[in-house]
């Protein structure tokens, strides 16, 4: 599971404001080099939320993605390949993702989050 | 991986033929296990086994392929069947119809530049796989692929891994978890639901149950996605729909242009054993660059086309 997945997600059990970012508890990373796309950096960084991000770095050790950050700053390569790497390249293999609000715990197994509710969540 | 020749994609496959999701219905007996029927009927190299490890080949020699190919004589890709498990639903011809849609629909595909591809229910990863690939890969869009089955999204991982593709697996029920900051962001949503008419209690039953079974008409999984899929799309944002007669496109056409989406027929096919469609739907009050024809009536005419061939069901 890569940081930009872990961005798109959040815990939507019953009662749960917000539920995001979730935590993320780390057992196993890998890191996987991928395709450096300009392109695609640019697309995704309007979606994603910042802070989550950058926070997300922090706990997989990735301490080089600033906590405030321009557009301006898309035209830069060195910070290009520093959040390439960070979003796309360290993959959550063994782990979990924790809930916020309720500390529910998503397991994350040979790098998939599960993110199935019980019945008495829903 | 990108290959500007893939515009002509038809489809050869080498397989034993995989076991249709109406034939699971027909044929499952509770009393064998879904499981036992599948190993038998195309899984003889896992039978005995438990059925609780997935089975990756990195050798494909012996095994089938999910091969699209312009020709025999010409073939320019090919989805290969890297990994297997008695319960995940293998590419069949409802795969391959949802496939071969995103096909015939690649040029205005290329051209809306979608940024998030979503697929729910991926299974095998052949058409989210097939999707990536056709839009060449690296064009900058992100793909999600979802699956019920935890065993399924491992199997989507190794084929989308297979095939150099990148995407985002996540074992949930449809996209819940993804819902909120997903909303208003997917440009391309592909769904190929579990479309058998079933009990209503066989509906996300364990195993791969869950591909197929859809309840009363087969709807049940499908309506819980039409309740969802306006806040998912974005504004230029386009669902494409596998069903099946019995699940009465007409109706979901109807469904959908209350929530104000115009709908086309994309690929119509039929087998001895089922009738298949791929609807294609988006926002009726976006103009719908570079797509063709006058949508506004298109959906009136698909509502009586279909009248018709459930009359004649």
């Amino acid at each position: 599971m890569r940081l930009l997945t872990h961005n798109m997600l959040t815990c939507n059990i019953k009662g749960v404001t917000k539920g995001f970012p979730l935590s993320i508890e780390v057992q196993k990373l890998e890191t996987k080099e991928t395709d450096f796309n300009p392109d695609f950096l640019k697309n995704i960084f309007p979606k994603l939320e910042w802070k989550a991000f950058h926070d997300a770095a922090l706990s997989v050790g990735l301490n080089d993605i600033p906590e405030q950050v321009d557009p301006v700053m898309l035209e830069d390569s060195e910070f290009l390949q520093k959040f390439h790497h960070a979003l796309l390249e360290v993959h959550l293999e063994e782990g979990a993702l924790i809930c916020p609000e309720t500390g529910r715990r998503f397991p994350v197994s040979k790098g998939v989050p599960n993110m199935l509710l019980h019945e008495d969540e829903v | 991986m990108a290959d500007g020749r893939r515009a002509n994609l038809l489809r050869t496959y080498t397989s034993t033929p995989h076991q249709k999701k109406s034939l699971h219905r027909q044929t499952s007996s509770p009393a064998l296990g879904l499981k036992g029927h599948i190993v038998s009927a195309f899984h003889g190299h896992v039978d005995g086994k438990t059925g609780s490890e997935l089975q990756v080949e990195e050798d494909d020699s012996s095994l089938s392929h999910y091969a699209v190919a312009d020709s025999p004589r010409r073939r320019i890709a090919s989805i290969k069947l890297v990994a297997r498990h008695p319960e995940v639903y293998e590419p069949c011809d409802d795969s391959f119809a949802l496939v071969d849609a995103l096909v015939a629909d690649k040029g205005h595909l290329l051209e809306r530049q979608p940024s998030v591809c979503l697929e729910v229910g991926c299974g095998s990863g052949y058409v989210i796989t097939s999707l990536a690939l056709l839009m060449g890969g690296g064009n900058g869009a992100q793909y999600i692929a979802t699956d019920i089955s935890s065993i399924a999204a491992q199997v989507t991982r190794s084929t989308l891994s297979a095939h150099g593709v990148e995407a985002d697996v996540i074992v949930t029920n449809l996209v819940t978890g993804l819902e909120k900051r997903l909303a208003g962001s997917v440009d391309v949503l592909v769904f190929n639901p579990p479309y058998v008419p079933t009990p209503e209690e066989e509906v996300g039953a364990a195993g791969i149950t869950a591909a197929w079974a859809g309840g009363d008409r087969g709807r049940t999984v499908i309506d819980r996605m039409l309740a969802i899929v306006n806040s998912l799309l974005s504004s230029k944002g386009w669902f494409y729909l596998l069903t099946l007669t019995a699940n009465n496109p007409g109706e979901i056409c109807s469904i959908m242009k209350k929530k104000g989406f115009a709908s086309r027929i994309v690929i119509q096919r039929s087998t001895e054993e089922e009738s298949l469609h791929v609807l294609k739907f988006w926002r009726e009050d976006v103009k719908d660059v570079g797509d063709n024809g006058n949508h506004s009536t298109f959906s009136n005419s698909l509502s009586a086309k279909f009248s018709r061939l459930a009359f004649w069901r």
